[in-house]
């Protein structure tokens, strides 16, 4: 039954705050995620860097491998911030293979990867073999081979794979999950087959690990079941944070609209059909918001327990919702500008489609939130 | 002194007063009970309210933060917060004089004369002197500024012309705090009222129950012809109304501390609804099975820890700087349409049983359910309709322009 929640937020996260909105405000304006929408990378190298240099990428990272270890709550924010100005790189991938690594890999693991990944290393997350983000089945899978393994199947919606230096691969490993450790020198460069998304300030692919051989230390077997759970929860979460932020954003794009658009001689913002509406999205947000950084609160480097779960679970549940809602508006709400390519309107929208997807939509999260609430 | 009470005398006064909650609350009195101070509708209700209220305060429970000399316990309030918390988990009666005790008694306490203080504080907390508020007019609902109901000065008294709507227990009241017109000619509409702390006992005030909705009664349309009132019940300068009457809406909405304690209205989360379902039948399976309606009852517990974490999340200006008069704003409209939405849904899932009212024996915890929903539009309604909510958040929060 519903327990008594609450919100906090220390001094430390609100400079870290404050520093990712100037940053990604300055770095990031409509017409700079607009160049690169048909770019190959799809981010700016010089960006990435600078991300790197501001330590965003080791704060989840404990200090004896180069981070700051100040927790994923304190990422968070800089996510939602990124979302709110449309910058996309792979730091929310980056940021869960660390992630997986920290939560089923031993010693070696750490000492190998985290202080590269804090370095800026790039990384991805490859969970998905078809669309059913409810599915368990694990086709892709390891087979012993001499001293190591190798591996068999493929996985779409690999984000970033196309620049990813290092893949974390959820694996079936006898009848149990495994992750894998993979770096790009053991993939093909036909392995990976760019996916055309939805959202075009986002980057995916297929990749087909057939035959890539394993050592035997690249496996991570332990505890792996519960941390692949926890990844798909860490990783709803991030995914809130940064529909959150976009929702907001694409509720600006809106509301300035209303402010300057005239028919029949009054502002449209005028009537209340608009505004109405206008309201009920930003309570969206300001729900969406708010559960956001309930989760931020409770969040930790602990395996999840029952209470984290419902937090991670209700903020993706509404950030996907108030986005989807947002973003379908602001369409309209632009009126024949709104289906234009030129009109921002349509990368709100498309943006939409893309995050309620990713680590599951409401319903998914919802019908388990009725589990563990309601049973 | 106020703040020296230690986590130990806390947790001893809370075990005393559960115990005493669980020796001498009655929940059931046998009749259906109101859930907020608004919808009183019997004399049956009021008595038992009424001695229920003077119960807790002769018991100590309540007042406890107000001065000793005026009826009050002269403690830290940190132990009617806890009385109040224990109230609501026990799901005890609401404590009925709530215009005195949230509102009027503070306002009396914080800026009435000695004299105020000593004639009128602990009737407020006894519930021996029942207070009602005449702001509202059948034509100003919203717009308080332009109140019409006339007091004109004569000799010692004030002569009352005109009338109130939508007032509170206005039928049982033995005062009234009254916004009236003493200067129609003031040069701001505003600087031309006054602020009365009225008796209701005197010849030419009639408060008219109105029936609502629910076909309960618990308002009243108050008409005043010649009703003449002493000078001395004035509360601040003739002319100063407008002032007092914004510092009681203060109290009202929460935004200053001060209240004496008790509760105004029921709480009812979603775990309420959710207990009321548990033998709930649909197709031949607990309803609480039906895929359908448990994706919508998880909607609305994500609503509901929203609401919970409303207040909270204002706080913290780091988190509200996107829109930072958000959530102030809105809190009423999101509070209120919750409650509404959740009400309604709650019907909808009573099955064939949805449809029985308050007085059938078949009707789920006595057509509470029912009953409640019809009452929650007084929130959605009143103190400015949720429309008009939704207006002033679009104009001032979001910078649209006005309609």
């Amino acid at each position: 039954m519903e327990q008594l929640q609450t919100i906090e937020f220390n001094d430390e996260q609100a400079m870290l705050l404050e520093s990712a909105r100037n940053f990604c405000a300055d770095k990031s304006t409509i017409s700079d995620v607009r160049s690169l929408l048909q770019d190959e990378l799809g981010y700016r190298q010089d960006i990435w860097d600078d991300i790197v240099q501001l330590g965003w990428t080791g704060i989840t990272i404990p200090e004896i491998w180069g981070g700051s270890q100040l927790g994923i709550g304190s990422v968070l924010p800089v996510i939602e911030t990124m979302g709110r100005h449309l910058l996309s790189t792979p730091f929310i991938d980056t940021t869960l293979a660390i992630q997986a690594i920290m939560r089923a890999g031993d010693k070696s693991h750490k000492d190998c990867w985290l202080p590269r990944l804090a370095e800026g290393t790039v990384a991805t997350v490859a969970l998905l073999e078809n669309e059913d983000w409810g599915s368990n089945d694990l086709q892709c899978c390891v087979e012993p081979c001499g001293n190591g393994w190798v591996l068999s199947g493929a996985k779409m919606m690999v984000p970033y794979a196309h620049c990813a230096e290092l893949f974390v691969v959820v694996v079936g490993h006898q009848d149990n999950v495994a992750l894998a450790l993979v770096t790009r020198d053991q993939l093909d460069e036909s392995a990976i087959s760019p996916h055309v998304l939805i959202d075009e300030t986002k980057r995916a692919s297929r990749v087909d690990f057939s035959g890539v051989r394993l050592s035997h230390e690249a496996l991570m077997t332990v505890d792996t079941i519960k941390a692949t759970q926890d990844l798909r929860l860490l990783g709803a979460l991030m995914v809130a944070a940064e529909a959150t932020g976009s929702a907001a954003a694409c509720l600006d794009t809106t509301v300035e609209y209303l402010n300057t658009r005239k028919q029949f001689g009054r502002l449209i913002g005028s009537y209340q059909a608009l505004k109405h509406t206008a309201v009920d999205i930003l309570l969206e947000i300001d729900s969406a918001k708010t559960l956001l950084y309930q989760a931020v609160t409770v969040i930790d480097d602990n395996a999840l327990d029952t209470e984290q779960e419902i937090a991670c679970r209700m903020a993706k549940t509404q950030a996907s919702e108030a986005l989807a809602y947002a973003g379908d508006r602001a369409v309209q709400f632009h009126g024949a500008m709104g289906f234009s390519y030129e009109c921002d309107a349509q990368l709100y929208v498309r943006r939409a489609q893309w995050l309620q997807q990713q680590y599951g939509d409401a319903y998914h999260h919802r019908k388990r939130l009725a589990s563990l609430l309601l049973d | 002194m106020m703040n020296d009470v230690t986590k130990k005398d806390k947790d001893e006064f809370r075990r005393e007063f559960k115990s005493w909650l669980s020796a001498e609350c009655v929940r059931d009195p046998g009749f259906i009970l109101p859930e907020t101070f608004m919808e009183v509708g019997s004399d049956q209700q009021f008595e038992f309210l009424r001695e229920w209220q003077y119960k807790l305060w002769s018991a100590g429970y309540l007042g406890m933060g107000w001065p000793k000399e005026y009826g009050g316990g002269g403690v830290s309030t940190a132990y009617q917060k806890i009385v109040d918390e224990e109230l609501a988990a026990f799901r005890a009666p609401i404590a009925i004089n709530a215009v005195g005790l949230n509102w009027t008694g503070p306002l009396i306490k914080d800026f009435g004369t000695e004299e105020q203080k000593l004639r009128y504080l602990k009737g407020i907390l006894s519930a021996e002197d029942i207070w009602c508020q005449g702001f509202s007019e059948p034509d100003n609902g919203s717009d308080l500024g332009n109140v019409q109901c006339r007091a004109v000065r004569d000799g010692d008294e004030y002569v009352v012309n005109g009338s109130k709507i939508w007032t509170t227990l206005g039928n049982y009241a033995k005062y009234m705090i009254l916004l009236a017109r003493t200067d129609p000619d003031a040069s701001r509409k505003y600087d031309g009222l006054s602020f009365f702390l009225a008796p209701m006992t005197v010849e030419g005030i009639d408060p008219r129950p109105i029936q609502k909705l629910t076909g309960e009664y618990g308002f009243c349309e108050t008409f005043f012809t010649d009703a003449r009132i002493p000078q001395d019940c004035l509360m601040g300068e003739e002319g100063a109304g407008w002032r007092v009457a914004m510092q009681t809406l203060q109290y009202e909405r929460g935004a200053e501390a001060g209240a004496a304690g008790g509760q105004i209205a029921t709480v009812v989360g979603v775990d309420r609804v959710i207990d009321s379902l548990r033998s709930v039948q649909r197709d031949g399976q607990p309803i609480l099975d039906d895929p359908v309606v448990r994706d919508q009852l998880v909607s609305f517990f994500i609503r509901w820890r929203v609401c919970n974490l409303l207040d909270i999340r204002s706080a913290i200006p780091a988190l509200t700087s996107d829109y930072p008069s958000s959530l102030l704003l809105s809190r009423k409209l999101i509070g209120t349409e919750f409650i509404r939405a959740l009400r309604k849904f709650t019907i909808q899932c009573h099955g064939a049983n949805g449809g029985l009212y308050v007085g059938d024996e078949g009707a789920i915890e006595g057509g509470f359910w029912q009953r409640g929903y019809l009452n929650s539009f007084s929130a959605t309604i009143g103190g400015g309709t949720s429309q008009i909510q939704a207006n002033i958040v679009a104009e001032r929060v979001l910078g649209l322009p006005k309609s």
